[in-house]
């Protein structure tokens, strides 16, 4: 008898569970703007979908299934227009380089430097964040102030220039991320950079 | 010892620069921002915080730039909490989880999801969504009614 209690009340939660209100979803990969399509995963009670398609979706329906569809340009636009029209413009990205195991730009990047102060003066409210990259030559704590350097002698530049000294951050990120990869040690100009993203 | 009092003090009441994980470009009609209890309108320049709560009303919709470039727009009739969110500028290492809890998203993912795909992570009430980069959009419906 305390078994069968047991197993009825077992039931009973497990159709409770079951019975719990599903909320209904839908979701879609769309391509970006460069024609690069993406992917997502979309998961429920342990079950897992991944969309790469562009205008892939998958919809939770309200009985909990997942059901793949296939949206179409005008559906996205008709459901999400006003949803797209409010993201933020993508952020600008430019890179100016530097002299070797220096602080100073090279002379083409330093009139580039006109090019980024457009930008910003382009955008209501600008927000700036200057990344600092080094080659490998050096060790990897000496290129992590190296870079850091780099990106504060540019915003030093764009302070001098009028930009707000509290709109801009100055970050490092050492010898990372280079442009051209390299085995330790190389000298390469191309990454010895600041990346300047203007949001 | 006052004079770093003092400073202590003037430092907590300034904003918290470090804290902020984005900002508010966009904001069309109603949005507000819920923080710890107490409800901001948002306008074009707020930052946000972990744990904020974007609410639009039905003539609403809010864009955010987030530290990693990350962006997301909230559409109409949403509420959409920032969960989670931390960036690290050096590593590029980061986590981003977010909750649709209804309405509408729009988003486009940055460098943490290129460094670590599925590093974003967006709730719905029944679903979870892993981001591996990098155009998405979300809709939450209204929740079926409950036969009685």
């Amino acid at each position: 008898m305390g078994r069968l209690a047991a197993a009825l009340l077992a039931a009973a939660l497990a159709a409770g569970c079951a019975s719990q209100p599903v909320t209904p979803a839908l979701f879609a990969v769309l391509p970006a703007p460069d024609g690069h399509i993406g992917a997502i995963a979309v998961e429920r009670d342990g079950e897992r979908r991944v969309i790469h398609a562009a205008y892939g979706a998958q919809r939770l329906r309200a009985d909990g299934s997942l059901e793949a569809a296939q949206l179409t340009e005008a559906e996205v636009r008709e459901r999400f227009g006003t949803t797209l029209a409010a993201l933020p413009a993508p952020p600008a990205t430019f890179t100016l380089y530097f002299l070797a195991d220096s602080d100073e730009l090279t002379p083409a990047s330093r009139a580039e430097l006109d090019h980024v102060l457009a930008e910003i003066r382009r955008r209501p409210l600008p927000d700036i964040v200057v990344i600092g990259h080094t080659d490998t030559v050096g060790r990897r704590r000496y290129n992590d102030r190296l870079s850091l350097a780099r990106a504060e002698r540019l915003r030093e530049m764009l302070v001098r220039h009028g930009i707000p000294a509290d709109r801009i951050q100055a970050r490092g990120r050492g010898e990372r991320e280079p442009l051209v990869p390299t085995a330790d040690e190389v000298r390469e100009a191309r990454n010895r950079r600041v990346e300047i993203n203007v949001r | 010892m006052r004079k770093s009092m003092l400073a202590l003090l003037l430092a907590a009441a300034l904003p918290a620069g470090a804290a902020d994980v984005g900002l508010v470009k966009v904001a069309h009609g109603s949005v507000t921002i819920e923080r710890t209890g107490e409800r901001i309108p948002a306008t074009v320049g707020t930052a946000l915080r972990t744990s904020d709560v974007i609410v639009t009303g039905a003539d609403g919709s809010a864009g955010i730039t987030f530290s990693d470039n990350s962006l997301v727009s909230v559409g109409p009739s949403s509420v959409f909490a920032i969960d989670k969110y931390a960036f690290d500028t050096t590593t590029y290492a980061g986590e981003f989880q977010g909750t649709l809890s209804r309405g509408r998203l729009a988003a486009v993912s940055g460098k943490m999801v290129k460094q670590s795909p599925e590093s974003m992570r967006i709730r719905t009430p029944s679903a979870i969504m892993g981001v591996r980069g990098t155009e998405f959009v979300v809709q939450v419906d209204e929740p079926a009614p409950q036969r009685p």
